[in-house]
């Protein structure tokens, strides 16, 4: 009973991603783009959850590891011989190292999780409102950084020439693997004693839980991930440091509540809920053809509705659809 | 300029001058946005776009070619007008939320109220230009002083001299300043909690319209990004001071303010653009050593530690 328990608890966010992917591809290039998006913003909003979700503190700051990651990535699978000419300004040691698609994915990763481990070492001692601003400012610096520090990345200008390897089936894969590790940390004896500082911190301190060293494990493992999901990301658009910045924060923030923060199974909710929103929005705002007449909704739409909704969510219903909690049959079938 | 002027330091009174004009500014935006820290523990990140709201107000005003007072009048009523919208609709519903949560919450009403913004004038922007008279500049010895920055410096310091009075010497300062102490107690004693958030936020809602007037004399053009940068810095200084008391949080916005004047003026282009990294790296700094803020004297502090 327990185990199947356990099994809902994986499967229920792994098959909605899968569904998402096969659902993508029935449709025609234009359209399969949008799924591929909501898959990309899976993985983003469930690294999101696994420092926010579990530890309870709130980090502004996780778009830097997508940002990080995305132009590791990024700047790593550039043909090199392209490279002098598109990024004349590259430190040595970059411009003479390519790698493939899978490499990159997994440095990006690694970088991500070695940044967060570093901008975490000190900043996991704080909690609440110092916690968000501490990490809004880590998203200002980094976000400054690479606008204008050009030998590490396209500076202001955008990625170009970066193979654009995540289609369907990657954005599916990525976000599968990004579930699984999250699930796996979740049932770990550190997820447990994380959640355990989140529930009641004094009780968890009194039988000898250190709630930094467990924070700080979270937000290096969620960084991990965010940058892998920055990886993602590149490889599927030409990105700048504007598409990693404040709307990406407040849009991913957006899913996680709107899903639920506390579970994985609302993460997920939440990123495909709120990215076929999007979706239809935007495919509204180009004009849509429905029951005869045409819908035309202005440019901007999106951000008013998702905003909204964020808001509404946060006053009526502050755990999220999902209540927080993960997908249990058996409160399903009742 | 005709001759070079005298140099403080190797910083010319111009830059000086400007950089204490900025520093006014900036000192108001963390006025309104510590006052209401001060009753609800909560920090409005769409402050800024309560100014933007009132630039386009103004930006309005003039492009109907309405008088000035009147375009003022018209800022003041929007603010106002929207400051309390806020409360009632976002704030009230959320006060026994965690700041954390309320801390989102008012990032979304931002982003919400800029992309309204967006939907109803466009991405181009617009001019407000009915005030454009104050950016001429008042020679003083050989300085040339843009009479807008006079008046912000004046209006900065107004404003503070009514405040001050406001919370030392009425009932309903009385109050404010017993609810930012100990909201549950002043209740217990009888202070109106609807009543002093009202007060606050209304307030606040008036420094804000002030400061989408002297924004829009220095910026004229109005975009829905309207003082997104300057709210994010003040919230920088607001924290690097001391959020805890009003006069901390005040003196952190003025420092930040007169900070980014003066490094902005006076280090080459190649070193100022790394300027937020450098502000944002104190705040970082500030939240880890002196975590109840630079001009704070011990008492309470926002910051739990682990």
């Amino acid at each position: 009973m327990t185990r199947a328990r356990t099994l809902t608890e994986l499967l229920g966010p792994a098959v909605l991603v899968v569904v998402t992917g096969l659902a993508g591809s029935l449709f025609a290039r234009s359209t399969e783009i949008y799924f591929i998006n909501a898959l990309v913003a899976v993985s983003i909003v469930v690294a999101l959850y696994v420092f926010v979700g579990n530890s309870g503190v709130l980090s502004f700051g996780h778009i830097s590891f997508v940002a990080v990651g995305a132009w590791a990535a990024g700047v790593l699978s550039i043909p090199s011989e392209e490279k002098p000419g598109i990024l004349p300004n590259l430190l040595p040691v970059l411009s003479d190292t390519t790698v493939g698609n899978v490499a990159s994915l997994l440095a990006a990763a690694a970088l991500g999780a070695g940044y967060a481990a570093l901008v975490g070492l000190p900043l996991m001692r704080l909690s609440g409102l110092a916690a968000g601003i501490a990490t809004f400012a880590v998203l200002e610096i980094t976000h400054n950084l690479l606008r204008y520090y050009d030998r590490i990345g396209p500076g202001a200008g955008a990625f170009s020439s970066v193979p654009e390897t995540t289609d369907l089936r990657q954005a599916t894969l990525g976000g599968l693997a990004v579930v699984a590790i999250a699930f796996g940390y979740g049932r770990s004896r550190f997820g447990r004693l994380l959640r355990a500082t989140r529930e009641d911190e004094a009780a968890a301190r009194a039988v000898g839980v250190s709630v930094y060293r467990q924070r700080l494990l979270a937000f290096a493992i969620s960084g991990a991930l965010a940058g892998f999901a920055g990886g993602l990301f590149v490889h599927l658009l030409p990105l700048t440091t504007e598409d990693v910045y404040l709307s990406l924060t407040f849009i991913t923030l957006a899913m996680l509540v709107i899903g639920g923060v506390t579970s994985l199974w609302g993460a997920v909710v939440g990123a495909l809920a709120v990215s076929a929103l999007d979706s239809f929005l935007a495919e509204t705002e180009n004009g849509l053809v429905a029951a005869g007449r045409t819908l035309d909704l202005p440019a901007g739409t999106r951000i008013v509705v998702v905003g909204a909704l964020m808001a509404l969510v946060l006053i009526l219903r502050p755990g999220g659809l999902t209540g927080g909690r993960e997908l249990s049959l058996g409160r399903l079938l009742r | 300029m005709t001759a070079p002027s005298p140099a403080v330091l190797g910083i010319d009174w111009q830059t000086l001058v400007d950089a204490v004009g900025l520093g006014s500014i900036y000192a108001l935006m963390a006025v309104g946005i510590g006052l209401v820290f001060g009753v609800l523990r909560l920090i409005n990140f769409a402050y800024g776009q309560l100014v933007m709201a009132g630039a386009y107000a103004l930006a309005l005003a003039s492009e109907r070619g309405w008088p000035v007072w009147a375009g003022i009048l018209l800022c003041f009523a929007v603010v106002l007008a929207l400051s309390l919208a806020m409360e009632r609709l976002v704030f009230r519903p959320l006060r026994t939320q965690s700041p954390a949560v309320m801390l989102v919450a008012t990032f979304a009403v931002a982003f919400l109220l800029q992309s309204i913004a967006l939907l109803w004038f466009g991405s181009l922007g617009k001019i407000a230009a009915s005030l454009a008279s104050l950016n001429q500049p008042v020679t003083v010895g050989d300085v040339d002083i843009r009479k807008i920055t006079l008046v912000a410096i004046g209006a900065a310091a107004a404003c503070l001299v009514a405040l001050v009075l406001l919370l030392g010497r009425t009932t309903v300062g009385l109050h404010m300043r017993a609810a930012a102490m100990d909201f549950q107690t002043a209740r217990l004693l009888g202070v109106r909690a609807n009543r002093v958030i009202g007060s606050a936020v209304l307030v606040s809602g008036l420094l804000a319209a002030i400061v989408a007037i002297m924004l829009t004399v220095q910026t004229p053009l109005v975009t829905p990004e309207f003082a997104l940068r300057d709210t994010i810095v003040v919230l920088a200084g607001v924290v690097v001071g001391g959020m805890n008391r009003l006069g901390t949080a005040t003196l952190g916005g003025f420092a930040i303010g007169f900070a980014s004047g003066l490094l902005g003026g006076a280090l080459p282009t190649d070193q100022s653009q790394y300027l937020p990294s450098f502000l944002f790296g104190v705040v970082i700094l500030v939240l880890l050593v002196r975590p109840g803020g630079l001009f704070s004297r011990g008492g309470r502090s926002i910051v739990e530690r682990v």
